[in-house]
């Protein structure tokens, strides 16, 4: 298409012209990357982890032991009654806390 | 130098000519190839993404959280385990910490009940966090109705909706006083879900883990490394779990790709052995054929690549919130910072572009040691 536009353009400098720039943009999504690495705009969210002493992130709020991770038990997923399955999608998707003093 | 430079540009045309012959075939593999990058690419930054976001985040998260366990389950803690836990030598803080879960029948939805004493809030007033907010409608002023342990209503006017920037922690949390805490739930004064310390050396935390232990050994002690851990492998196994599912879709793509790039149609032979003919040689074929895969290849990484990008940090994610959010009614509306790995985006490269690129330069190679004569006439 470009090439019709531009006669004097031969395929191959078109095809290398868009390579360039989809591998300048590529360059552009590393450099903001490493950027965001040094910025500091998590202040007040870290601030509010250590008011509240916040242990878990709120991404999985369907169930008790999806919502906090960290501090439930291997067997939580499976407490409602004796040979439980777990059942939430979550659940299943996870996996139990990496504990060292764990029942 | 120049002529070589100019030899490439020519073959690369060439290359792009013979591509445009074949277009439909062509165009239809460069979308599949961009879905394929896009689909792994999403999976692999967003797991990258959170796995950031939950490292930078909870690097602050106490350093040791103490749990009373009876019979394998949570319990409360008593408030003597406190001054039990602060004669630990070693240990700075001990605070006891107020916290729950509420299930709201109107919503369907758990949310997130803690006393935020810091906060000096009023009994009858609370903070909600911004998702819980917008399920249940509710701006500041607005009086929202829970049902007390005891059965009495329980009135509270929000006070104030937590920043929607830190939605990733606080979606489901409401905030409240410790009194009207411990109202709402008919706890006693003498106990505290569970309580946080801090340690005055970080190096040592584990030692006084185990002092805990020995100390109250009905407790449970959790390390802050241990959070982390939890959710470094949280993330991780999700994203193995989407690879596993994504497999198949990479295999079918690899058939495709062999079957158009190993089988050379009988055109293609033939093309091969005129260009022998005309004087070609083997190295300039394969040169032409590598760029023909180089292009194809690259542009649809490329493509994915950005594309994948743009949805997970721009877009927060979306296609992939179904599986995140499973059954949960209350789901944060979250930006991640863009936190892209070098090492993985190149594996990636590696995994998606070299089998096609062996896949078209093996058959060409063949095509172009035949003799032209035998090529030509197929």
């Amino acid at each position: 298409m470009l090439t019709g536009l531009f006669p004097h353009l031969r395929k191959a400098t078109v095809a290398l012209g868009l390579l360039a720039v989809l591998l300048l943009l590529f360059t552009l999504t590393l450099a903001d990357s490493a950027w965001h690495t040094g910025q500091t705009h998590h202040a007040a969210n870290r601030a509010l982890v250590r008011e509240l002493g916040l242990t878990d992130l709120s991404l999985f709020t369907e169930a008790r032991y999806t919502r906090h991770p960290s501090q439930t038990d291997r067997h939580t997923a499976f407490q409602d009654h004796p040979a439980a399955l777990e059942h939430f999608p979550t659940g299943s998707l996870m996996l139990p806390p990496q504990l060292k003093f764990a029942p | 130098m120049r002529t070589y430079f100019a030899r490439q540009h020519y073959l690369i045309d060439y290359a792009l000519a013979a591509l445009l012959r074949r277009k439909t075939r062509n165009l239809g593999l460069l979308l599949v190839y961009i879905l394929l990058v896009f689909l792994f690419a999403s999976v692999l930054l967003l797991s990258q993404g959170l796995r950031r976001e939950a490292a930078i985040l909870l690097q602050d998260a106490p350093e040791i959280t103490v749990q009373r366990l009876v019979a394998g389950r949570h319990d409360l803690l008593p408030i003597q385990d406190l001054e039990i836990l602060r004669r630990i030598r070693g240990v700075g803080e001990v605070r006891g910490r107020l916290w729950g879960y509420y299930y709201d029948p109107v919503a369907k939805a758990n949310y997130t009940v803690m006393a935020a004493p810091e906060r000096n809030l009023a009994n009858d007033r609370m903070l909600i966090g911004a998702a819980l907010a917008g399920v249940r409608q509710l701006g500041v002023g607005d009086v929202l109705s829970l049902r007390a342990a005891d059965g009495t209503p329980a009135l509270f006017k929000v006070a104030e909706i937590l920043t929607s920037t830190s939605e990733l922690l606080s979606a489901d949390l409401m905030l409240v006083s410790e009194a009207a805490f411990r109202t709402l739930f008919q706890l006693p004064p003498d106990r505290y879900t569970d309580a946080t310390l801090t340690v005055r050396n970080p190096r040592e935390a584990n030692l006084i883990a185990q002092k805990i232990s020995l100390a109250l050994p009905s407790s449970r002690p959790l390390l802050r490394s241990e959070i982390l851990r939890t959710y470094h492998a949280v993330f991780d196994w999700r994203e193995g779990l989407t690879f596993l599912c994504l497999a198949p879709l990479l295999l079918a793509f690899l058939v495709l790709a062999w079957d158009k790039a190993a089988g050379l149609s009988p055109e293609e032979k033939r093309e091969i052995g005129i260009l022998k003919a005309m004087g070609w040689e083997t190295g300039d074929i394969l040169r032409m054929k590598l760029w023909e895969s180089a292009l194809l290849s690259l542009t649809a990484f490329l493509v994915g690549y950005l594309l994948a990008w743009w949805q997970v940090f721009h877009n927060g994610g979306r296609l992939f919130a179904p599986v995140l959010r499973g059954w949960s009614v209350l789901y944060p509306d979250f930006r991640l910072t863009a936190a892209v790995g070098l090492d993985q985006i190149l594996v990636l490269l590696a995994v998606t572009t070299l089998p096609y690129m062996i896949a078209t330069l093996i058959p060409g190679w063949r095509a172009s040691i035949t003799d032209p004569d035998a090529a030509m006439r197929g």
